[in-house]
Formats: structure tokens, sequence, C-alpha cells
């Protein structure tokens, strides 16, 4: 059926993007066990740069591709940028601090980053330009354009390079030897700051990449879009296991298909047009029934809930998510 | 008495009203076997976790290998040349007993996170030359053929040896044992005792806390006895084992 091989289609693209930011999410937490609640605004700063940046290009004489690579270009060293600032000036000095302090500092820093936005940019949303000639390709009677095609691959590439970053070199190996026990890590000589501050840079680098996906699928990019696109992508990060690396990348597809497949089918099951036994019961609803007319429940408007039901449905079964394990093993 | 490489001045440490170490003073010698041994609660520990700046200090002096030691970070103190293995083994339980050793040999290999993403040639080579040498330790402990395991799927016996290679690939001056023959049969004593005695012939000095005080008097060169936070004896073991103090300290006094 062509509306679920759609949703499919939609539900992967979203889908990669929240794995991406959740990514940012899941190596923080796991390395000092902080939510940084800021890693949203990041995003939302990568894709705000890049849209300049893009904005000021566009109609140059430039091939379109290279202004969006310059944009994109543009977008990781300043996300990069901030994430070790964020860290620095925000978190490290809270390092020994009790894990309130911290969290409530990252809300902060949210608002902060948020309200810098706003000055720099301005409460109008920037409008992706029309530069790319968005091609649309037909699939077994869905639809998925060349926008879709490009995030969905660069969001694999991405994936697939974290993961051998962190399974393959020795680099890698000092994060996750850090996230498992940061003293004994450091009695084996590994310098938890630097790797502390590196987990928040590659999460910043791999953010700002996102953050210009998302905008540019959307079309637009607006100072509040890292709010609702973090929060997301932080429930996907639990959803999989917070502080698992393959459970980001699984719990940001899982929550996009869920998402996108409860869009497009909330208006079809929720109408109660469709239960005879529903519209026959009550005299009024048979008349409003009548000739084939629609009484929906709840409509696509219900986009949101879908996230974060499932979240609830997992915390509720599996409360340290798809992929977790370690709940308590702290020396 | 052969060059001093480990000096501790008037060390105290207070955990709130508990004087945890009392003005403890001591010297190890370079290449001996050094016991520190004391009954439970006495503040063995205690000592092992200052000196591997993992608590912070309330006084006291250490110089290591004629210099001052930097207690404020383990990564310093690990720099410095002292490596240690915990009471409660503390490994990395989810990557392979490979990857803990090469954990180890980070310190002495310059690993940037430019240099991994790039890969350059030299990159390349110096993260083969780690794996091998970290396959290296893991034979010289005995457990060669459990490279690729978990390290939280070996056995008790194991994992102590793979704290112990991992200890080692610091390439430290002083290795500091807490408790190796924990929990261990005879037979795995006694090839603890052997591989001990093996790090002592390849140049080694040996910070060693027993409960076995067999262990610790036929193994080590020198002992320290531990009591209440406080120093009671420190001498070959021959002179601590009928030192009155230290008796008393283990058996109490009769009233």
């Amino acid at each position: 059926m062509d509306i679920l091989l759609q949703q499919i289609i939609n539900g992967l693209t979203t889908g990669s993007v929240y794995a991406v930011v959740a990514l940012g999410y899941t190596m923080v937490y796991g390395v000092i066990q902080l939510i940084n609640f800021a890693h949203g605004e990041v995003v939302m700063i990568g894709a705000m740069v890049a849209f300049s940046v893009i904005s000021s290009l566009a109609g140059g004489g430039l091939p379109p591709l290279v202004i969006v690579l310059a944009g994109v270009i543009a977008a990781i060293p300043a996300c990069m940028v901030m994430g070790y600032l964020l860290e620095r000036a925000a978190y490290r000095p809270l390092r020994h601090a009790p894990r309130l302090a911290p969290l409530i500092t990252a809300i902060g820093m949210s608002i902060i980053l948020q309200h810098l936005a706003l000055l720099v940019w301005g409460r109008n949303p920037l409008a992706f330009p029309q530069i790319i000639d968005n091609r649309v390709f037909a699939v077994g009677g869905a639809a998925i354009s060349s926008v879709q095609i490009a995030i969905i691959l660069l969001s694999l590439i991405m994936m697939a390079g974290l993961s051998w970053f962190v399974y393959r070199t020795r680099f890698g190996i000092a994060i996750r030897a850090t996230a498992e026990n940061v003293h004994v890590a450091g009695l084996m000589g590994i310098n938890a700051d630097r790797v502390i501050a590196a987990t928040f840079v590659i999460g910043a680098g791999l953010g700002a990449v996102a953050g210009v996906m998302y905008g540019s699928y959307y079309g637009i990019a607006h100072y509040t879009m890292g709010f609702s696109l973090g929060l997301k992508a932080f429930s996907a990060a639990v959803l999989g296991g917070i502080g698992n690396i393959a459970g980001a990348m699984l719990g940001g597809i899982l929550l996009g298909l869920v998402e996108a497949l409860g869009t497009g089918y909330v208006g079809d099951l929720t109408n109660l047009c469709r239960w005879p036994g529903a519209g026959e019961g009550m005299g009024w609803m048979g008349e409003r029934c009548a000739d084939g007319a629609h009484f929906v429940l709840f409509g696509s408007n219900y986009q949101e809930v879908f996230a974060f039901l499932m979240l609830i449905l997992v915390l509720v079964f599996r409360p340290s998510g798809l992929l977790g394990e370690r709940v308590s093993e702290r020396a | 008495m052969s060059t001093v490489l480990l000096e501790a001045r008037g060390i105290a440490k207070r955990f709130g009203g508990v004087q945890a170490l009392k003005d403890v003073s001591l010297t190890i010698a370079s290449g001996e076997i050094y016991g520190l041994i004391g009954p439970n609660g006495a503040g063995k520990t205690t000592l092992f976790n200052v000196f591997t700046g993992l608590y912070p200090r309330d006084g006291g002096e250490v110089r290591f290998a004629g210099a001052p030691l930097n207690l404020e970070s383990p990564h310093a103190v690990a720099a410095a040349g002292i490596a240690r293995t915990f009471q409660n083994i503390r490994l990395f339980g989810n990557m392979t007993a490979l990857e803990n050793v090469m954990v180890g040999r980070h310190l002495r290999t310059r690993a940037g996170v430019i240099q991994a993403i790039l890969r350059t040639r030299a990159e390349r080579a110096e993260e083969a030359a780690i794996r091998r040498s970290a396959y290296e330790l893991l034979h010289y402990v005995g457990i060669a053929e459990r490279a690729d395991d978990l390290a939280r799927h070996l056995s008790y016996g194991d994992q102590r040896r793979l704290e112990i290679a991992r200890a080692l690939a610091t390439e430290p001056k002083l290795l500091a044992l807490d408790e190796p023959a924990a929990g261990m049969n005879a037979t795995e004593t006694a090839a603890l005792r052997g591989l001990i005695e093996g790090l002592r012939k390849d140049g080694l000095t040996v910070l060693l806390i027993e409960h076995d005080v067999k262990l610790v008097l036929g193994l080590c060169d020198r002992v320290a006895v531990l009591d209440y936070g406080e120093k009671i004896a420190e001498d070959v073991p021959e002179v601590v084992r009928s030192n009155p103090k230290v008796i008393e300290a283990y058996l109490g006094t009769s009233h």
C-alpha cells in the first residue's frame, strides 16, 4: 500500500536525523552521565549558520551543491566550537557538583543559546533558498525526493563513521574506557578532560550536519527548532538505552518510523465512521457518518504524541531502554 | 640499600571524623617488593588511593623517582610511572581483554582525535604496534588465548591477571597490587607468586597489599604494618613477624 511505503520513507528520513542528533546526547551521557539539554540548540545554531551562508551565496552563480556544502562546512566548526565552549565554560566547573546542578545549567544554557540565536537571526524563520532542484522519484507507488535520499545516505555514513571511530580506533577505546569508569581510565593514563571535551565536539559536529539536514527537509530554520528536535532526539536516545551508541541509532530510526506511521494512520484508525458498531449505536453519529463523511477523533495534529507515547511505553516495560543494560555498575 | 623510588612523608587522610591515615611515612627502594599489611580497616587501601590520586590527601608529601609527585589527577600519577590494580577488580567489563590492555598503552603513545580520523600511516603503524604489545602482555600474564573475550566473561583468576597486564601496559616504574590473591585458590596463588617474582626479575618495583600474611612474608623484601591508620612497623619480614606490636595488632591483647 502506497501510504504505508510513503510513511516508511518519511519516517526513515526524520528518524535518521533524530538518530544523528541522539548520538550527541548519548555520547555525552555515556561519558559523564549528563543530559546536555543544550544539544538541541547547538543543532539549531548549525542550521542557522548554514542557512545564512547558503542564503548569502545563493544567486552568486555557484553550483547549488557547492553552496550547500559551503553551508555545512561553515556550520560544523561553528557547532564544534560551541560544543567545546559549553563543556569548558558551563559543565566542567560543575563536574564534581551534585548531579542536579549541571542538569539545571544545561537547561539554562539551552535558554541562553536560544535567545542568542533570537538576537542574531531575529524571530522570523529563515527560509531555505530554492536553489536545489529537488527531484522526486517514484518507488512502488510512493515518492522519495533527492533531499530525502541525501539525508538518509548522509546519516548512514555518519553513523557508520562514528561506530568505526568508537569501536576501531584507539581514541574510541579511550572514550569507551572513560564511559565505563572514569577513575580507572584516568589511572591508565587517559586524560578524562580531553575525552569529555572530544565527545562534546564530535556530538556537536554531527549535530551541525543534522541541523542542516532537518532544516533543508522542512525548508525553514527557526530559533526555536532545537527544542522539539532536541526533545525527540533525547527521547530516541533514552528509547535505545541512553549511553549506548547503537541504541541511539536504533531509537532514532524507530522513533521516526513510529511518528510517521502514527501520523499517517491515526486519522484513518480513529475515524469513527469506519467502525460500523460505533456509528450505528448512536443516532447522531449515524447521521454524521451518512454519505461517507468522516468523524475523526484524532488527526495528524497528534503527530507529536506518538514519539512520547512510545517513549513512555518503553520506559514502563524496559526502563533501561531497548539496548541499555547498565543500570547500576558504578564503583 | 639501592636508590629510593618512592618516598612518602607524613601522609594524612580524614573521612569526616575518622582519621584514616595518621602521619604515615615510608620509603620504597627501586627493585624491591614492598609489602603493606594490617588488619581490616587499617588504612591500606586508603593509602593506595592517596598514592594514585584517587583521594585528595589532607597532609603530607610524596616524592617519586626523585621529583615531587603530582597527586592532583590520576592520569598525572600514571604518567609519572605508578600503575595499580584494585582489590575489587575494576576492569572495563564490556571491552575485550585485548582492548583493556590497549587502554593502558594509551599513556605511552600519542593518540589524538585528528590522527585517528585521518588514519595517517604513522597512526596505523603505531596502532598495530600497540595491538602487538598488548597481545604480548596478555601472553606474559598467561591469558593470551582469551584476548578477544569480553573482560566480564573471564574467570576470576584471569580477571586478576588481566588487571595486572593492563597496569603493566602503562610501563610503570612502580606496580601497586591491592590484594591480588584475594579469592584465589592455592594453585592460583602459587601462579600469582611466580608472576610477581618474574616482575621483580624484570626490574619492576612492586608495592603489595595483601591479607595472605604467608604470601607477603614469603615474597616481600620489606614489609610495613598499618594499624588504625598508623605505621607500627617497617622492616624485613623476619623482624616484622616477631614484632610484639604487630602480633598485638593482629591477635589483640589479653586483658
